[in-house]
């Protein structure tokens, strides 16, 4: 099976991108994170709080020579917001990769499309491997491609719904209109929607809260990996056709007392 | 009032973060991480809109009004 996932040059070892938000202890985190089998992982950027005792790093949980850490731009309303944060976290010398959101609607979490453009464009040019999340749709996904992203990547269902993938006719577009990697990023809720998502065809899956909020979140790392690994493979195996009726899997002919 | 408080101490003042500071004078970037308990390798500091490489933060004294952003990274998704 082609377990390998290429995005800017380097080659993953997993299809599963996973956050590191909302987790109820870094131990968790890091335990899901093991189990998940992922090797790229997000991070979000954010002010110190000067007057806290002594707190311990994200970074003391996370291997950089095991996963790539992958600074998000998540909070930011407008492309000069995006990308001030998406050179700081550059600046923490890890790597040249950004996820970039921009976001338009505080309800929604949906990207605004035409800041994402801007940032891409300027970041890009700034020798950042830029992997934008964005809105289902062909045209920006193409144009985004054309800024110099480096993949795409549209929302399954809003961020944190759970919802898991509303617009499959949008994604497969997607897949038509460019030749970057496609991830599918937010809204995926369980395994099933996972293995839905990859059986599309799609290069990989990034989530958080699916994982970050199941009862268990270590088995559902788990299970997310078996259900990307099982997705990508079922694709890559091309699935039976449809049928309206019924066909016997049992051999007609030589039916006893026929 | 602020202002006169920290000059009064023989401090100046900068923003960090959002909030005022009072600091010594001659206090360095590196100087006043250590004085909020941060590892210099685990932040990243913007001093007026300008990303500090690590290896300045010894050698960049504070000035009065300078706005220092200190960042790190954090649980997201």
């Amino acid at each position: 099976m082609n377990d390998r996932l290429t995005l800017g040059g380097r080659t993953f070892g997993s299809r599963l991108i996973i956050g590191t938000g909302k987790y109820d202890s870094p131990r968790t985190m890091a335990a899901a994170l093991e189990a998940s089998g992922s090797e790229i992982i997000t991070v979000a950027v954010r002010r110190v709080d000067l007057d806290a005792s002594k707190e311990e790093s994200l970074l003391h949980w996370l291997d950089p020579d095991r996963v790539l850490i992958l600074p998000n731009t998540a909070g930011c309303y407008t492309a000069e917001e995006a990308i001030r944060v998406a050179r700081l976290g550059r600046a923490a010398g890890l790597s040249d990769f950004v996820k970039l959101e921009v976001i338009g609607d505080e309800k929604t979490l949906y990207p605004d499309v035409l800041e994402l453009l801007i940032a891409t464009e300027t970041l890009a040019g700034e020798g950042f491997t830029v992997l934008p999340y964005t809105s289902d749709d062909p045209v920006i996904a193409k144009r985004l491609e054309d800024s110099g992203a480096a993949a795409v990547m549209p929302l399954a269902s809003p961020i944190g719904s759970g919802l898991g993938l509303v617009d499959p006719l949008g994604i497969r577009f997607i897949m038509e209109a460019v030749s970057v990697p496609v991830i599918v990023d937010a809204g995926v809720g369980t395994a099933s929607d996972a293995a839905a998502t990859m059986e599309l065809g799609v290069d990989g899956i990034l989530m958080n809260t699916a994982i970050a909020k199941a009862g268990d979140p270590v088995r559902m790392a788990e299970a997310m990996r078996l259900a990307v690994q099982a997705g990508r493979m079922a694709f890559e195996a091309g699935r039976m056709e449809k049928r309206a009726y019924a066909s016997p899997s049992s051999p007609v002919a030589g039916r006893v007392g026929g | 009032m602020r202002a006169q408080s920290a000059e009064a101490d023989g401090g100046l003042e900068i923003r960090a973060n959002g909030e005022t500071r009072s600091v010594l004078p001659g206090t360095s970037v590196a100087g006043f991480l250590a004085r909020h308990d941060l590892d210099p390798d685990l932040v990243v500091v913007e001093r007026n809109g300008r990303i500090l490489r690590r290896e300045e933060f010894d050698r960049t004294a504070l000035e009065p009004g300078d706005e220092l952003e200190i960042v790190h990274f954090v649980g997201g998704g």
